[in-house]
Formats: C-alpha cells, sequence, structure tokens
C-alpha cells in the first residue's frame, strides 16, 4: 500500500514547537521528500495533555481534543502528529466518543459555541504509523547514505502502543514495526533491556516529582549505557524531553560525566539516511551533544 | 494489657460504600473484580521505586476508602504508561481508574502545586507547555515561523479556546484550588 501524495494537518502540541524546534524542523524537511504533504492546522493547541489535563478534568480534555481535531476535520485532513502524549489524547478521545454517542453530543454542544462542527469522523496517525504503511522498499530507494556499524537503541515509549486495543497495531507487545524502521537506514537495533518500559516523563510525574521522573529515566539510560548503544532513537516529543533533560540532571547530581547518550529523533535518523545535512535535521541543537553520532556516521 | 491483636488499621467510619459505585459509573466498569494478584504492581515503574502500590490502591477503592485514596499525593505517582491495564488477567483498566480517582481528587480541592501551575499556563496560552524566548530564537535559527502557528499566533483561536476551558468549568475548577 502507498499512501505517496497524502496530506496530513500536521499537529505541533506543545513540547515540539515549544522546546524542540529543531525535531519539528527535521519532520518538515523528511516527511515531504516521502511523498507526504504536511499543511498547517493553524490555531491548534495543547492536545490537552493525557497525563495532566485528563488527570485534573477529563470533560475538558475531551472537549479541546475534539477542537483540536475538529480544526483538522474542517480542513478534509487526518490528523498527523510526532509526539506519543498527542497521539493517545487524540485516539482516546476518539475512542470516547465513538463508543459513547452522548459524549459527542457533549462536545458538539460546546464546539458549536465557537462556531466549531464536529462529527468524530476524523483519524489520528503517529508519523510512524503513516510511514509503516508505505512501502518499505521504495523508501530504502531514497536512502543514500549506509548507517550500517551503528548501534541504536530504540525507545517506543507507551501512548503509541498502550491500550493495544485501540491501537492499530499486528501486534499487543514486543512490537517490532520501530525497529524494522530504524533498520531500513542500515544502522542496527541493539536489544537491551526494559526496552519497552516507560520514560518516566509521563501521567504528571515528569511535572511534579523531578527526582522519580528521572530515577525511571536513570534505569532505561544505565540499560543502554550496559548495550553499548551509540544513540537513543525516539518518536516522541516527551520521551525525546526527558532523555535530553535528564542526563545532563544526573550528570550534575552524581557529580560524574557518565550519561551522555546522544537523543535522536526518527526523522533526524531517517534524514541521515537520506543524505541531508545534520544542520538541516537540527542535530546541532541538541543538549546532548550529537557530534560523537555524527562522527561515526560521516566519518 | 490486652493480648487482642491492633485491628485499627481500617476505620469503618472512613468506609464509603457508594465511593465503587462513582468508580465503576465513570467507567472503571471492572474494578469490583480485582483479585488483589499484585499484577499491577509487579509492572508498575514507579512502584519499583518508591512505596506506591497500584495493587493497594485498588484495594482501597473498592473498600470506598474515600477521603485517604483522595487526599494521598501516591495517586499522582502514576506515570500513566499504562503497563498494569495491559497486563490485569481481570482486564480491570487500572490507568483509568487512576485517572477517574484524580479527577474525583481534583475536584475535591487536592491538586499538586506545580500541576495547578500547569493548569495555569494551559488557562492563559492555551499550551501546558507555552514557547519561551530561547526557542523562539531557535526557531528563527532553524528557519521554521518564529511563532508556531498554533493558538500561540491567533488572538481569536485562543480565545476559543478560553472560552471551552470557562464553559467545561474547568477556568473556575482551577482557579478554585488552594495555593
Amino acid at each position: 500500500m502507498t499512501v505517496d501524495g497524502k496530506t496530513y494537518s500536521f499537529f505541533l502540541g506543545c513540547v515540539m514547537p515549544n522546546r524542540f524546534p529543531n525535531i519539528e524542523k527535521s519532520i518538515r524537511v523528511v516527511l515531504p521528500k516521502l511523498g507526504i504533504q504536511l499543511e498547517e492546522l493553524d490555531g491548534a493547541s495543547c492536545c490537552p495533555a493525557p497525563g495532566v489535563i485528563r488527570s485534573f478534568n477529563e470533560p475538558t480534555w475531551l472537549a479541546l481534543a475534539s477542537r483540536n481535531l475538529a480544526l483538522a476535520e474542517k480542513a478534509g485532513n487526518d490528523l498527523l502528529t510526532g509526539c506519543n502524549g498527542c497521539y493517545g489524547t487524540f485516539k482516546d478521545s476518539l475512542h470516547t466518543i465513538h463508543e459513547n454517542p452522548e459524549r459527542l453530543a457533549e462536545v458538539q454542544k460546546i464546539l458549536k459555541d465557537v462556531g466549531l462542527e464536529y462529527n468524530a469522523t476524523v483519524e489520528a496517525k503517529h508519523l510512524t504509523e503513516v510511514i509503516y504503511e508505505m512501502d518499505l522498499e521504495e523508501i530504502r530507494k531514497k536512502l543514500t547514505k549506509s548507517l550500517e556499524g551503528i548501534k541504536i537503541g530504540v525507545h517506543y515509549g507507551c501512548h503509541l502502543l498502550k491500550p493495544s486495543k485501540q491501537r492499530p497495531w499486528k501486534q499487543t507487545s514486543r512490537h517490532t514495526f520501530l525497529d524494522e524502521l530504524v533498520e531500513l537506514t542500515g544502522a542496527e537495533s541493539t536489544k537491551y533491556r526494559d526496552k519497552y518500559m516507560c520514560c518516566g516523563a509521563g501521567g504528571g510525574v515528569r511535572g511534579s516529582n523531578v527526582p522519580l521522573s528521572v530515577d525511571i529515566a536513570k534505569e532505561k539510560l544505565d540499560n543502554l549505557i550496559e548495550a553499548e548503544v551509540d544513540c537513543i532513537v525516539n518518536v516522541c516529543s516527551f520521551c525525546h524531553l526527558q532523555y535530553e533533560v535528564s542526563q545532563a540532571q544526573l550528570n550534575k547530581e552524581l557529580g560524574e560525566k557518565k550519561y551522555h547518550i546522544p537523543v535522536i529523533y526518527y526523522t533526524q535518523l531517517l534524514g541521515l539516511a537520506m543524505g541531508i545535512d545534520p544542520d538541516e535535521l537540527g542535530l546541532g541543537k541538541h543538549m546532548v551533544s550529537t557530534q560523537p553520532f555524527l562522527d561515526k556516521i560521516l566519518e | 494489657m490486652t493480648d487482642q491483636p491492633i485491628s485499627d488499621s481500617i476505620d469503618t467510619d472512613k468506609i464509603d460504600p457508594e465511593f465503587v459505585d462513582s468508580l465503576v459509573a465513570a467507567g472503571a466498569d471492572r474494578i469490583r473484580t480485582c483479585i488483589q494478584c499484585g499484577t499491577c504492581s509487579s509492572v508498575c515503574p514507579s512502584g519499583r521505586r518508591t512505596a506506591f502500590r497500584t495493587r493497594e490502591l485498588m484495594r482501597k477503592a473498592i473498600l470506598g476508602l474515600k477521603e485517604e485514596v483522595l487526599s494521598s499525593s501516591d495517586l499522582w505517582l502514576c506515570a500513566t504508561c499504562l503497563t498494569c491495564l495491559e497486563r490485569c488477567p481481570r482486564q480491570i483498566k487500572t490507568t483509568d481508574a487512576i485517572i477517574i480517582m484524580r479527577n474525583m481528587a481534583v475536584d475535591a480541592g487536592f491538586m499538586l502545586p506545580q500541576h495547578k501551575k500547569t493548569a495555569q499556563k494551559l488557562l492563559e496560552t492555551g499550551h501546558a507547555v507555552p514557547l519561551d524566548e530561547a526557542n523562539r530564537e531557535m526557531r528563527k535559527e532553524l528557519g521554521i515561523p518564529e511563532i508556531p502557528p498554533t493558538v500561540h499566533s491567533s488572538e481569536e483561536a485562543l480565545d476559543d479556546v478560553k472560552a471551552i476551558m470557562k464553559a467545561t468549568g474547568f477556568k473556575k475548577l482551577i482557579e478554585g484550588q488552594e495555593d
């Protein structure tokens, strides 16, 4: 199946445009080269975050999520996101509405007051889902730079995969789609302990309990160091934030320089394999230096 | 001295028999089927390093220890990774149950100060994490729109988002939280 030429409404969220615009840049550069067209979703807000806002007041979460989805519906596109949290919000809000027609009526009433119609016919997709639906051999033909010899620790995150009943993946655990997407580049997706474990940022934990949040990240980082990876590859702006920010926090806290694994977003990796300049992919604007990883690729 | 065992860990007066009904009504429909197997606690990344025990939380909820559950900061240690929900042999939507209890906690005035700040940012800017100067600069350097085409670029869109948060009662709910 090919989705060449399909246009999506690009939902930015909060963390990506406002803290890691380098990820946004890499998505804007790479996806059109794959034939995935992005249209701005003008006036979109916070998704809103499934761990915090949904935890505070579910009806507000549902109404604001529906507003963002309604904007895409109005544009006649499906919505595309590069953040697992936003993905979780959109998939789960659509599920709630499809299962409970009275919730759709409740949301329609609120949105009508701001001049929006909403029928919940729109779909929300994660960019990995859209890429994985494509002909991977066709993508391989676009790659000019082999990343052979690079060892990668793949981090899936949580809301991309779970609840598995409301996600599109064939498997319910031990997923391989992201490993396959990573290995398209010639790099090796390395096995490591507790690969499918949470990064520790979600659920409002990063916001309210930094020591706990960082300690969860530490467990994953220690496992990645043990596996001697050249970088982490992630597909979520919040997981990305967690690994970027936590490494400096851990080094400071422990008085050492143990934590310096480059944190690479998937479209940055794919872009490198397409021969795109690292600066065009925002790789010069990371908190943890990407230079050792880039040196190994570009040597 | 008496040789009676100390058995005051659950005070009868603290049991609210309607609590579990309210959780079921809000969507935690299978919570009563919990067999206290502990699978949820065993797979919990927060539970590995804190005293947070999902199994205990489920038990207290079923018993109706409403005040104890809603007032405890432990309720906010869950990272919503959903592993317990996936693994529960009774297919209890544990994470959903926690989110339902968190909504009830906030309604009852139990909100962590950092979370109140996040909610206030959403109320003011339409983003839980709004743009700052450093990232505005970085966007410019990257050659993408300096202000993202979100509510940050549109007063009108922000007004709509604010109107929605007023309509759902979110503004009142957050402003009514004690500091």
